[in-house]
């Protein structure tokens, strides 16, 4: 165990503070940009710098920087100081990208990425199916081959983001002589493409992410897949890993967690700060528990990596810890509104690891919900935990589904 | 920065696994615990012998100079195994010389502690959950203690008592002390036997240093150190169950209802290792931040493991509520491991006030 900075990792930090200094906020004309080209003129000059886009190779827009958690995590506690736009944490960013590097072909990669990382080309995730959830490979949108195009006829749903979608990667049914996870193909979607017909699905917090996709004939070359024909299953399995690494960031649950204490500070409870209550004040102490457990199970899982070890079964419980802290912080948090829970949530367009004020914690009280189930239920990452981590038998009903 | 252990820390760890693998399999800890004083000799030389005795003691006093993360892990391990006997009491009673005993103090006693020749132990909580320095009412006068500490492990056995006292000082007893009565305790952890140790004008030593809080905080981390390895114990029982007891035609780990609560199991227990880690972390490096990470890794870890240790009994059925079955004796543990040093609620108020809330 070793904790402390050394003096190369303070001196990056003033480096890092110097830059944030002299580059954010924009200044003169720069700052009358919209706020949008604004991050994307700023994000540029951070990748050049090499703090951001560290894990992509130069050729593909990245800044290939060798993998340092503590660098990393400099640069995040800096550039949050700052308000200053860090990496992207679009669908695209993190979960297609690392897709990509992993299976992809060189011209997919040369094409894709650097736009997707500067913000630029925006993707969505077309997996679930009105018949398809938890169980994805029984999955229906088929693709057929027609010359050197997919002919692919299918709905999708749940699809987030799917309205201002430059791109889906999506799976499709592509051999359908073959076995229910063998048949399944990864293919890039354009989504201006003739026959995709997209219609917004309104959450219960009241605003409108996801979508219904419907195909209808859409014709894209036949050189948009990313592995073979049939290997898309396998190909999906890595970016769920990467989905939920995202959704499974412990520091996303310590900055919730600061977040609520925050909030808590200013709230008056039975006639007396919220803090001083005996019952809250165990509440918050006993989440922190979890909330420290999880993030030094994640600084653990990045020693291991960096050492070159696997992290195992470790990996298998990000998902669950954090959507369970998630549910912990939101009843907490429902506790501490009080009659702002009988007004409507703040409209947050996802989840906001933040929240500020009571209507954004009766957002997030909501919120917490979507994430749990999205990525995978909570109880699918029990049975992949019992399965693939203990070593438990299969299920019955999942061992005659295949 | 490394949040890991390094290659000796893990050999430390794999060595004593394996001692306590050959050395304390489950007939002989069954035996240890039915039997008269929950102490084994052959044991205990064993664990002395490997150098158990004085990890924390420096080498200049016969130790091996390690540091509290070292007996943390030492503690994991034992708690895996459920190893019966002093070395929770007697560690920290090297500790607590170690760190605030006199020059001559430590040339007197570490030595022996540290080779297990002389066996030590502390007594730091008195009755109705005085288990605060501050809450401590043992009075020291004219070079004598008197007053009531219950709970002290293995008091009968100890030739050295480290004694908590009012404002939060520490004095040493020895076992010849006139005026020392020891009556064991009917405890319910048969691992870890407890006396109740009563000093009416008993001569002693004061440790000139004031450590009786990192003391505390030291028995909090070894108790959360001991938690983790119980708690990771009963998951590993409680899976080789349910993969092997069948029940209508299958496995009972093949019910979804059974292999959710193991998977809900793992992942209570497995990410909290590093709570743990940090608070002994801390103690050793980090004095600012030591006090507050020893209360949560205790409040949180003890609180898992007694909960895991009723979700084992469940997933055992019938046999998991018997006296014959092992699940009992880390069940037991949870319940010392828990309760020693202040309940998780006393602990968790602690965290709040140590940060201000
Ligand atoms: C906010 C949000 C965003 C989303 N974004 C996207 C997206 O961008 N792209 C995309 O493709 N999908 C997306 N999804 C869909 C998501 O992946 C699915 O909702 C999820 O996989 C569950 O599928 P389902 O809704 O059909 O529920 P079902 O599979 O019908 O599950 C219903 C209940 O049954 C339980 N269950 C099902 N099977 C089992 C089993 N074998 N054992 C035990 N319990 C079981 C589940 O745990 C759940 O509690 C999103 C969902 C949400 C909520």
């Amino acid at each position: 165990m070793d904790l402390s900075y050394s003096e190369e990792y303070e001196e990056f930090r003033r480096e890092v503070q110097a830059f944030l200094k002299g580059y954010w906020p924009l200044q003169g004309d720069e700052a009358k940009l919209s706020h949008r080209e604004q991050a994307t003129l700023f994000r540029e000059r951070a990748i050049a710098q090499g703090y951001a886009a560290r894990a992509i190779p130069k050729r593909y827009g990245g800044s290939e920087r060798e993998a340092d958690v503590l660098k990393a995590r400099i640069i995040g506690e800096e550039f949050g100081k700052a308000h200053a736009p860090g990496d992207i944490r679009s669908i695209g960013a993190s979960m297609l990208v690392p897709t990509l590097l992993e299976h992809g072909q060189e011209w997919q990669k040369e094409r894709f990425i650097a736009p997707t990382i500067r913000g630029e080309m925006v993707w969505c995730q077309g997996y679930s199916e009105p018949g398809a959830g938890s169980d994805l490979a029984s999955l229906q949108t088929k693709a057929e081959l027609d010359g050197d195009e997919w002919v692919i006829n299918g709905h999708k749903v749940w699809t987030t983001g799917a309205n201002i979608a430059d791109y889906m990667f999506c799976l499709c049914r592509t051999e359908p002589e073959a076995d229910k996870h063998g048949g399944i193909s990864y293919l890039l979607i354009d989504m201006k493409s003739e026959g995709v017909q997209v219609s917004l699905l309104r959450q219960m917090t009241g605003t409108a992410d996801f979508c219904e996709v419907f195909l209808n004939s859409v014709r894209i070359p036949a050189e948009n897949i990313i592995g073979k024909r049939g290997e898309g299953w396998n190909v999906s399995r890595s970016t769920l890993k990467h989905e939920r690494n995202m959704i499974g960031s412990a520091e996303a649950s310590r900055a919730t967690f600061r977040s609520l204490l925050k909030f808590a500070k200013g709230v008056q409870l039975n006639g007396r700060p919220a803090l001083e209550d005996p019952v809250i004040r165990q509440r918050f102490a006993q989440i922190e528990g979890y909330v420290t457990a999880h993030l030094y199970s994640g600084y653990r899982q990045l020693t291991l990596a960096a050492r070159g070890q696997e992290p195992g079964l470790a990996a298998m419980l990000n998902k669950l810890t954090s959507t369970n802290i998630g549910h912990m912080l939101a009843k907490l948090a429902f506790d501490l509104v009080g009659d702002q829970a009988l007004e409507s949530p703040s409209g947050d367009e996802v989840m906001n690891l933040k929240p500020r004020g009571g209507q954004a914690w009766v957002s997030q009280y909501m919120w917490s919900l979507g994430i749990a189930i999205a990525g995978g239920t909570a109880n699918i990452q029990r049975n992949v935990i019992a399965e693939r981590g203990l070593g438990l038998p299969r299920d019955r009903a999942v061992q005659r589904s295949n | 920065m490394d949040f890991g252990l390094s290659d000796e820390q893990e050999l430390l760890q794999e060595t004593v696994r394996g001692f306590v693998a050959k050395e304390c399999p489950s007939p002989k800890l069954r035996e240890i615990f039915e039997g008269q004083d929950g102490y084994d000799a052959t044991l205990w030389d064993g664990m002395v012998k490997m150098g158990l005795g004085g990890l924390v003691v420096p080498e200049s006093y016969g130790g091996a100079g390690l540091e509290l993360l070292d007996l943390a892990l030492v503690v994991e391990v034992l708690g895996e195994g459920a190893v019966p006997g002093p070395f929770f009491g007697h560690s920290l009673a090297t500790l607590a010389l170690t760190l605030g005993g006199s020059p001559e103090q430590k040339e007197r006693w570490l030595p022996q502690l540290a080779s297990g020749e002389a066996l030590g132990t502390v007594a730091l909580g008195e009755d109705n959950q005085a288990w605060d320095p501050a809450a401590w009412t043992a009075k020291v006068s004219e070079g004598q203690v008197t007053g009531e500490k219950a709970y002290v492990p293995y008091g009968e056995r100890a030739d050295l008592i480290i004694v908590g006292v009012g404002g939060g000082g520490l004095v040493a007893v020895t076992r010849e002390s006139s005026g020392l009565k020891v009556e064991p305790v009917n405890g319910v952890d048969r691992t870890r036997r407890l006396a109740r140790v009563t000093l009416q004008s008993a001569p002693c030593e004061s440790l000139p240093e004031a450590v009786a809080d990192r003391v505390r905080d030291a028995g909090l981390v070894l108790l959360a150190a001991d938690a983790f390895g119980g708690a990771s114990k009963l998951v590993s029982m409680a899976v080789e169950y349910a993969k092997t007891r069948e029940q209508f035609g299958q496995p009972i780990a093949q019910f979804q209802a059974v292999k959710h609560r193991l998977a809900d199991m793992i992942t209570e227990i497995e990410p909290a290792r590093g709570l743990y880690w940090y608070a002994a972390h801390a103690f050793d490096r980090i004095p600012d931040e030591a006090e507050r990470a020893a209360a949560l890794a205790k409040a949180h870890l003890s609180d898992c493991f007694m909960q895991l240790a009723r979700d084992t009994v469940e997933v055992h059925g019938g046999i998991g509520f018997t006296w014959e079955s092992d699940v009992q004796i880390w069940f037991k543990r949870a319940m010392f491991d828990r309760t020693f040093l202040g309940a998780p609620a006393y602990h968790l108020e602690r965290v709040a006030q140590l940060a201000d809330w």
